[in-house]
């Protein structure tokens, strides 16, 4: 029995290609006439299945491509080949203009140029309100009082406010990055419905990100000689994350279900869930960014918006400040930490529309397309 | 071993010309057994590795499938193959060799972290018969340079074998320039107690085949690498070593003519010519371009065209057909008329007039299926299309210029079953081993069975690379 969830049909207008589409559908035109890498990953078999390929083809295919690097070091027709096919950068780039070109609202995608000053100066405009914030509208004794006891940090910021601030952004970025994938998912043409067994492959591929090893050949990421340092270090980012998700709504649970106030005991969940994710969401984005600086030169997107960059910074800021927070919450520093790791964390929330966040999403679209539009080819 | 000295000596064990499949292959084996080696190829690193570079499969015989190869392929279907491509013009003991050998192939590239897959789309005929290489040739190259740097196997890169010293059969020393395309290059001296030639053809001297073909060569594309240019295959010639095969024979397809003059490559193939008509220069057709499956025929074409003036055809389809065929890399020319087709494609556009419509009026047959060998032929036509044939006459017509495109030449130099060089008076060279291209002739005669260059290089190289070793380790 195929169970389906229906997808909407809407139409969208055509826009003419940009330099990086058509450039994009110029070296996949080659790739279909040879094939070779059909094997290493899915954008590949996906491409084989247009004959002609548009823009919006190519924006699919972009978001498909993990960066594993292996189509760089095994293409006869990199460069210097007249040819010059370089199907890892041209993806690279591409798909860094995807998010621009879905994002909600339209006029934001500037942000997308130049990423990491933009998402740099958000936080540090979010820290710093916060921090004058608090020192206006609470008085000192109160910022300066070391609290671990329950309540404390509700001295600093009353309960609701940050509730609902939080709440707030949170949300708006949420229906927001819904509207850029939402664009995204029907710019490449509906499909009908998509079946469980598509969302649950895409799910499968996305946690294990399978498309990362050049097909069994292993990941080129940073150099030919294979290696799984990316895929370490992206799950130990992933999973961090999830766990820093659980550990909230856990602590949401709490004070709105238990009615018990943070700041929670060690053993709670959501200090233990919020440790070993934050701890996590260290060593994860550390090691990305050490992969970073080692990647190849033909993965690079050009130009550099700064992109990744910027948001492992956030994702490090935002670990280092709550796992601060957590061990000296009984000094007098806790009201300025607060101050700080409730600034970032808005600032990650925010930017999370319009920044490196949004991969995982569009990322997830594609891989869901793709587990769908083959079992249909098989079919 | 490594030691420079005199200026600009070097001293190996075993020093291997050419890396491609058939070099690499035989640099492992020998490294393996603890000889020192050495690789000299002529190209910079980023055009490492020959025509290698440029395949993608190899056929392997086997018992049966193993998940990927869909089925067994025994070794008396493949030496029934293989005599019946090559008229039985191979030298029997070598082609029962290299069949029986190429068995163990899978799992010796496999051991050298070769990976596979299941054959390509649009090549499903081969997914019973012939091993495809993970990210193709230049996949399975690295992973084989990778695995000869880890046996300590050195590497001259952009160095060119340019003379041999061989006294009696016997190769002493070799002078080789590095940097040889730049205002600076650098000559130097290696000394080996064995050589092993895996330079390739010189599919890639326009001399060379000018004098087997004439001018004519002159317009020929070459597919793979232009660093096969024979030179290492003339100095052994020179040297007393005997010949096998003649200049001309060589594999030869129709391939795109707007492909560059080199390294184009599998993507400049095309596969249209059953569906249409081929013209000539003139707007003549000239052979029976449904007379098999194209597998099966794109091997002929090649000379059909080198034989045609000016070396060119033209395929002309109509829009029934275009999306028939795996997709072409340039996009074809394209009218809504034949006439408006002609003038685009330079040629007399009442020739090219005449000739469809002679051959529209010859079509007979309606059951049209390009999978099997239909009914559509033409009746009373010269030359005739014994298969496919359908009118051309639903606009947009489509037209591909075609050129011959070399792969690799077959004159090399007669070995025996230890891969060792024979001598033109007969006896067997003590030092000199060659594997792949440069002595694929001794196997192939003539005709071509795919994949098989490759099996002859993977075979020939562990023969090359052990008997090496073993002359050293003596
Ligand atoms: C487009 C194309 C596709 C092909 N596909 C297949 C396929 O799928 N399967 C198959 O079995 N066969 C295929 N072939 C044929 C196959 O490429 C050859 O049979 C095989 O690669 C030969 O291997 P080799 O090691 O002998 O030569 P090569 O791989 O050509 O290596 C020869 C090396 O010698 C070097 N060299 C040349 N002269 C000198 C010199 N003077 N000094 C130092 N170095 C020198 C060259 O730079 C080169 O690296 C294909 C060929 C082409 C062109
Ligand atoms: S990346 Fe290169 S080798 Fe791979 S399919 Fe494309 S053209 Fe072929
Ligand atoms: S870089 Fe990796 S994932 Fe991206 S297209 Fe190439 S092989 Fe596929």
């Amino acid at each position: 029995m195929k169970t389906s969830i229906p997808i909407k049909e809407i139409s969208v207008p055509k826009a003419a290609p940009s330099n990086a589409q058509s450039e994009a559908v110029r070296q996949m035109g080659v790739c279909n006439a040879c094939r070779y890498c059909e094997g290493l990953c899915a954008v590949f078999p996906a491409m084989e299945l247009r004959r002609q390929l548009t823009g919006p083809d190519v924006d699919y295919l972009a978001n498909l491509c993990h960066s594993c690097g292996a189509c760089h070091f095994d293409c006869q027709y990199a460069q210097p080949h007249e040819f010059a096919i370089e199907i890892p950068a041209v993806m690279a780039n591409l798909r860094e203009e995807t998010y621009a070109r879905h994002v909600w609202p339209g006029a934001l995608a500037p942000v997308f140029e130049r990423n990491g000053i933009w998402i740099a100066s958000i936080t540090a405009i979010s820290v710093a309100l916060f921090l004058v914030g608090f020192i206006v509208f609470t008085d000192a004794s109160v910022l300066f009082a070391s609290g671990s006891e329950e309540g404390a940090f509700y001295r600093v910021m009353p309960h609701n406010a940050m509730a609902g601030l939080f709440g707030a952004v949170f949300l708006y970025s949420i229906v927001a990055i819904c509207l850029g994938v939402r664009s995204f998912w029907h710019s490449t043409g509906s499909q009908g419905s998509v079946s469980w067994r598509s969302l649950w492959q895409a799910s499968k591929n996305a946690a294990t990100l399978r498309y990362l090893d050049g097909g069994g050949m292993g990941c080129m990421h940073e150099s030919e000689e294979p290696s799984n340092r990316k895929r370490i270090a992206h799950h130990f980012t992933f999973y961090g994350f999830l766990l820093c998700l659980a550990s909230t709504t856990s602590g949401t649970l709490m004070h709105y279900v238990f009615g018990v106030q943070a700041p929670y005991p060690w053993w709670s969940p959501t200090v233990v869930l919020g440790t070993i994710g934050g701890i996590g969401l260290i060593i994860g984005p550390v090691g990305l960014l050490r992969v970073k600086r080692e990647q190849i030169d033909a993965l690079k997107a050009k130009p550099s918006r700064g992109m990744d960059v910027a948001f492992l910074y956030m994702l490090i800021a935002t670990s280092v400040t709550g796992l601060l927070l957590l061990v000296l919450r009984a000094t007098p520093a806790m009201g300025l930490l607060l101050a700080v790791h409730l600034g970032v964390v808005f600032a990650l929330f925010i930017s999370m529309p319009y920044g490196k966040f949004v991969h995982g999403l569009y990322r997830y679209a594609a891989l869901m397309r793709h587990a769908h539009e083959q079992a249909q080819h098989k079919a | 071993m490594t030691d420079a000295e005199p200026e600009n000596l070097s001293r190996f064990h075993v020093l291997v010309a050419g890396g491609g499949n058939a070099g690499l292959c035989a640099a492992i084996t020998a490294a393996r057994s603890g000889v020192s080696v050495c690789v000299v190829e002529a190209a910079p690193r980023a055009w490492r590795g020959g025509n290698t570079r440029h395949t993608r499969n190899m056929r392997v015989a086997h018992e049966e499938g193993n998940g990927i190869l869909t089925g067994p392929y025994p070794v008396d279907e493949y030496m029934d193959d293989l005599m019946r491509v090559t008229d039985g013009q191979t030298n029997l003991e070598l082609a029962e060799l290299t069949i029986n050998a190429s068995q163990e192939l899978w799992d010796f590239l496999a051991e050298q972290g070769v990976h596979y897959q299941p054959s390509l789309g649009g090549t499903l005929s081969l997914g019973r018969t012939n091993a495809f290489f993970l990210g193709g040739g230049r996949s399975m190259l690295n992973a084989l340079y990778r695995t000869a740097e880890s046996l300590g196997v050195t590497f001259f890169y952009d160095t060119k074998v340019v003379s041999l010293d061989i006294e009696n059969g016997f190769f002493e020393s070799c002078e080789v320039v590095s940097q040889w395309q730049s205002d600076q290059p650098e000559t130097r001296k290696l000394e080996a107690r064995a050589f092993i030639a895996a330079a390739g053809g010189f599919e890639a001297n326009i001399e060379w085949l000018k004098e087997a073909w004439g001018p004519a060569a002159e317009n020929f594309l070459i597919r793979g690498t232009p660093y096969n240019r024979g030179a290492v295959l003339k100095q052994l010639l020179n040297a007393g070593v005997a010949s096998v095969g003649d200049a001309k024979q060589c594999h030869a397809v129709a391939i795109d003519g707007r492909a560059p003059k080199f390294d184009g490559g599998i993507v400049t193939r095309l596969d249209c010519v059953p569906f249409g008509v081929v013209l000539n220069a003139n707007g003549q057709r000239f052979y029976d371009e449904g007379e098999d499956f194209w597998p099966k025929r794109y091997a002929i074409w090649g000379r059909l065209i080198a034989a045609q003036p000016d070396q060119v055809g033209h395929v002309i389809i109509d829009s029934k057909s275009i999306e028939l065929f795996m997709p072409s890399v340039f996009p074809p020319l394209q009218a809504d008329s034949l006439e408006q087709l002609a003038v685009e494609m330079g040629i007399d556009s009442t020739a090219v007039s005449q000739t469809v419509n002679q051959f529209n009026q010859a079509c007979r047959g309606s059951n049209f299926d390009h999978t099997v060998h239909d009914d559509c032929h033409t009746e009373a036509l010269e030359p005739p299309k014994s298969h496919w044939a359908r009118p051309i006459d639903t606009p947009p017509y489509y037209a591909y210029t075609l050129r011959p495109g070399i792969t690799f030449t077959y004159l090399g130099v007669k070995v025996d079953k230890d891969a060792r060089m024979i001598m033109h008076n007969g006896s067997t060279s003590g030092n000199l081993f060659a594997a792949g291209e440069i002595m694929a002739g001794n196997v192939l005669g003539q005709g071509y069975l795919a994949g098989i260059g490759m099996t002859i290089g993977s075979v020939f190289g562990r023969i090359a690379g052990s008997t090496a070793a073993a002359i050293v380790r003596n």
